[in-house]
């Protein structure tokens, strides 16, 4: 034994006490390790081996063109159409939530009047239903039997319908994306600085300059993260579509075609792996804007 | 410079929904080019009654506020013509600090060279020059407030309103912008209400101080009226120390009795209390002394010391005595206090004395 040496009896003993406090350390990171294991397991799992297996079935050969389906989504017309389809309708629903809710969530969150409460528990409702639940009330509202084309059938003589159109799938996509953008603007708006306001009027700023100078600036970052999430979520959205009819070109359709009418893997990992990307950027950006944890949900 | 205007307020008074009462009815004038402080502990509605002058509250019904001749009582904010420096600053955080500044003058339409002109004599007035393209999140909190204090000038309002714009900065900074604030309204000779709960800052900046309670004004005057002839006990205590001593008997020659010895005060005969300042209060030998005591305690302020002496009254006295002589505990000295540092409110009772106040 060495003279250093003051551990208990056993093979402990032998080693000195630089080392003993490595092993100490070395036993603390296996633990963690052990820990993390269950963790691992999962995301490897569930997530790293299909969406791998996702990305690398996208650069397949597609099997009506027989290039890589990545190019096939370039190159093909109907692909292609699809794409910016979806997007474009995605944003420009983001761009008309965030007006609309915007101003009324502002109003709701200044506004002290009977009901309120209600109102604004209403206004939020949307957000209970799922896809198919929004999808089946734009059909009563612009469908075959709709309210519209009752309405019109009964004027005019002939049925008006907008339902199975992207006309109705805007309608549906605005539905649910409005809710989103009044409660955070609602939650923006109680956090902004009320002197601000203020002093903005003392030096002579009428109510449309103060909105545009001190209360737009104000809740920016909560319209951009809002409409961020707002257009994740369109671009995902299937259920409504779905419910909608599925002669409508947008992504979500698209990949549900390719995989179950054409066995066309390749391509629908391609264009699954292109809307996640693209959502994944908007979110992002949601995300660097408002700093909290978000998700889209379809 | 615009000519200033006078603000009166005629019989304002403010409930808030719920029926509190933060403002008993209130007659207030505020002369041409003078400034007028506020100040009072927090809820005693100097606040409420700034923003009654601003425009941003309205006066319960009845109430009138007239800038100069004309009743402005109806009118918002945007349309007084105000100029409001804020206690959390305020400051656009979009807007650079020269943006800030130049706001009122955009909402004015003036030309851009006047606007550039105007900018660059207010930068120079609060010291800011240079600053201008800085972002506001990379200023201190006395650069802010400077902003905030240049963004308000730079309208040239009829009216300047502070709302406790010191109280977020620490001492030293709050000092130095105290006396530069000081010295911007007496160059601009504009009309300003100022609520401060601190009675430095009140001193230092106040033509004439309103010390408020309770939702009046207990006491409106000079700084050294306030200071020398507070009208109650609320307002001798909030502003300065005061030590307070009971009178507990009186001699066939006028001299009145309190714990320790026997004052000289013709002047106030009759009375229960007798106050007076610790600074007022000189340490003698035993042999001349007025009243003796026993030094309980000595607290080194730097420039002076504050001594609590026991003169088996319910509370010590506080006396300021230089700083160099040490008084160990349990000394007993000799104090004089002359007969015209005593002083008496006409009442003692502060809430009695200031629902009179109020009414007459």
């Amino acid at each position: 034994m060495t003279a250093a040496s003051k551990q208990p009896s056993g093979a402990a003993s032998y080693v000195s006490r630089p080392s003993a406090i490595n092993n100490v350390a070395a036993r603390k990171h296996l633990i963690a390790l052990l820990a993390l294991l269950p963790a691992l397991v999962i995301f490897c799992a569930f997530w790293l081996l299909p969406f791998s297996r996702l990305i690398v079935m996208g650069a397949e050969a597609d099997r009506s063109s027989g290039i890589s389906a990545y190019l096939s989504i370039l190159t093909h017309r109907q692909y292609l159409i699809s794409l910016v389809t979806t997007v474009g309708i995605s944003l420009v629903v983001s761009i008309t939530a965030v007006a609309i809710a915007g101003t009324v969530g502002f109003f709701l969150a200044r506004q002290r009047f009977f009901g309120k409460a209600v109102l604004a528990a209403i206004l939020t409702f949307p957000l209970a239903f799922p896809g198919v639940v929004v999808g089946f009330l734009v059909i009563m509202l612009g469908g075959r039997q709709g309210a519209l084309a009752q309405t019109s059938l009964w004027l005019f003589g002939e049925r008006w319908m907008f339902a199975y159109s992207l006309a109705g799938l805007f309608i549906g996509y605005l539905y649910f994306s409005i809710p989103r953008v009044i409660t955070t603007v609602m939650a923006a708006c109680d956090n902004l600085d009320q002197s601000l306001e203020e002093a903005a009027r003392s030096l002579g700023a009428n109510t449309w300059q103060v909105t545009k100078d001190v209360i737009v600036p104000g809740i920016a970052p909560a319209l951009l993260s809002t409409g961020a999430i707002c257009f994740a979520t369109s671009m995902g959205a299937f259920g409504t579509a779905f419910t909608l009819g599925t002669r409508l070109s947008i992504l979500p359709l698209n990949i549900y075609g390719e995989f179950t009418n054409y066995a066309n893997f390749a391509m629908a990992a391609a264009l699954s792996v292109v809307l996640g990307v693209i959502t994944w950027m908007a979110l992002s950006l949601a995300r660097r804007l408002a700093g909290g944890n978000l998700g889209a949900s379809a | 410079m615009r000519s200033s205007v006078s603000i009166t307020l005629n019989h304002c008074s403010r409930t808030f929904a719920g029926g509190n009462t933060a403002l008993q009815p209130l007659d207030l004038h505020v002369n041409a080019g003078e400034t007028l402080v506020l100040l009072g502990p927090s809820g005693c509605g100097k606040t409420t009654t700034l923003r009654i002058i601003s425009g941003l509250e309205s006066p319960d019904n009845g109430g009138q506020v007239l800038f100069g001749e004309r009743d402005v009582t109806a009118l918002p904010i945007e349309k007084r013509d105000v100029g409001m420096v804020f206690q959390n600053y305020a400051l656009f955080p979009n807007m650079s600090v020269a943006d800030n500044i130049a706001y009122g003058l955009k909402i004015q339409r003036l030309p851009r060279a006047e606007i550039a002109h105007r900018l660059d004599e207010v930068m120079r007035m609060v010291d800011l020059k240079g600053f201008g393209e800085r972002r506001i999140d990379a200023l201190s909190g006395g650069q802010k407030q400077r902003v905030a204090l240049a963004r308000a000038i730079a309208v040239l309002p009829k009216v300047l309103l502070f709302d406790e714009p010191l109280a977020a900065l620490d001492a030293k900074l709050r000092d130095r912008l105290r006396i530069e604030i000081g010295q911007l309204l007496r160059e601009l000779g504009t009309t300003a209400v100022y609520v401060t709960h601190d009675q430095d800052e009140a001193m230092a900046l106040g033509d004439r101080i309103a010390v408020m309670q309770a939702g009046r004004i207990a006491q409106l005057g000079t700084p050294q009226e306030i200071y020398h002839q507070p009208a109650n006990a609320f307002v001798a205590d909030f502003i300065g120390a005061v030590n307070c001593l009971e009178v507990i008997g009186m001699q066939a020659d006028g001299g009145l009795i309190v714990h320790g010895g026997e004052l000289v005060a013709t002047h106030l005969q009759g009375v229960s209390t007798v106050y007076c300042r610790p600074e007022d209060i000189q340490v003698v030998p035993l042999s001349q002394a007025d009243i003796k005591g026993k030094v309980v305690q000595s607290i080194f302020l730097g420039q002076s010391q504050r001594l609590l002496v026991d003169t088996g009254g319910a509370s010590p006295l506080q006396i300021e005595a230089p700083c160099r002589q040490r008084w160990p505990n349990g000394t007993h000295i000799g104090l004089n206090l002359p007969s015209s540092v005593l002083f008496h409110p006409e009442k003692t009772n502060t809430t009695d004395t200031t629902k009179e106040l109020a009414n007459g």
